[in-house]
């Protein structure tokens, strides 16, 4: 009985010591692959490069996390990975920031952009952390908006109707906001027990906010 | 955009759906069911995040 207890309480601590190490792993690599792309956005920044980067470095960060990362996130080779789809994005990301820096209020756009998706994704993984609340209910729920705001983007790419860019912007805000609270519940909880997978979910969940909030603000801040 | 770029996103956004639809089909299957109160968990800081843009937005409007 004593044994039986003991078996126990080790295999409870064993588990809560994964989950931590999940946790802490995925925010040290989650820290490094946003300063690598800060400095990657920099970079583009700095060369100037033109907005179809953007696109281009999008569409090889998309493949290699469809078709590389999953065969690559349980050996080494996947840090290798999330550092290039990371840097990737960024550099395309400086493209989009040089044409928002142009703009009458660009700066301050772009500052708020950046801080305002600082304060959600920290605002929101600070709930899903202390509260230990299981947000698995919410993944169908999350998927099914992921996939309605991809069929959205997909048509809004040969519609280009600015008012339909708005709203598919405002969606995907809320759609990656209830993402981050489902990664980090499913991270406290053993659902996601690879760091590098779960960074990048959090990475795109951040990329997306990013983008949305400046395209917001953009439209909303010209007059 | 160039019309090959576009073509080029437009392929890789199916190939994304194709990709998410067997984790989309399996969570709407398998999410286990909300308890009370859940869903107001989940309401009150998406309603806050909404409430945060419209204060970024009043900010860049003045």
């Amino acid at each position: 009985m004593n044994t039986a207890f003991e078996k126990t309480v080790s295999r409870s601590s064993q588990q809560a010591f994964a989950t931590n190490k999940v946790i802490k792993n995925t925010y040290l690599l989650l820290s490094a692959t946003l300063v690598f792309s800060g400095l990657m956005a920099m970079l583009s920044l700095y060369l100037a490069v033109p907005l179809w980067t953007y696109t281009a470095s999008l569409i090889v960060a998309m493949l290699l996390g469809m078709f590389v990362l999953p065969r690559t996130a349980e050996s080494s080779a996947g840090l290798g990975v999330i550092f290039a789809i990371t840097g990737l994005m960024g550099f395309g990301l400086g493209a989009v920031i040089s044409l928002y820096l142009q703009l009458p209020n660009g700066p301050q756009t772009v500052a708020l952009a950046l801080g305002g998706t600082g304060i959600i994704f920290l605002g929101l993984s600070g709930y899903a952390l202390s509260s230990r609340r299981d947000f698995s209910f919410m993944g169908g729920f999350i998927f099914a908006g992921m996939m309605v705001m991809m069929v959205a983007v997909l048509a809004n790419l040969f519609l280009q109707i600015p008012a339909f860019q708005l709203a598919i912007a405002a969606g995907f805000i809320l759609v990656m906001s209830g993402f981050i609270l489902f990664q980090t519940s499913q991270m406290i909880h053993g659902g996601e027990t690879n760091y590098i997978h779960a960074t990048y979910g959090l990475y795109l969940s951040i990329f997306n906010i990013f983008i949305s909030l400046l395209q917001i603000l953009g439209i909303f801040g010209d007059d | 955009m160039n019309i090959w770029l576009q073509i080029g996103m437009a392929v890789t956004i199916v190939l994304m759906l194709v990709f998410m639809y067997p984790a989309a089909k399996h969570w709407l299957n398998n999410s286990p069911k909300a308890n009370k109160g859940d869903w107001k968990a989940v309401f009150i800081p998406l309603a806050l995040v909404v409430a945060f843009v419209a204060f970024l937005i009043l900010l860049v409007r003045h």
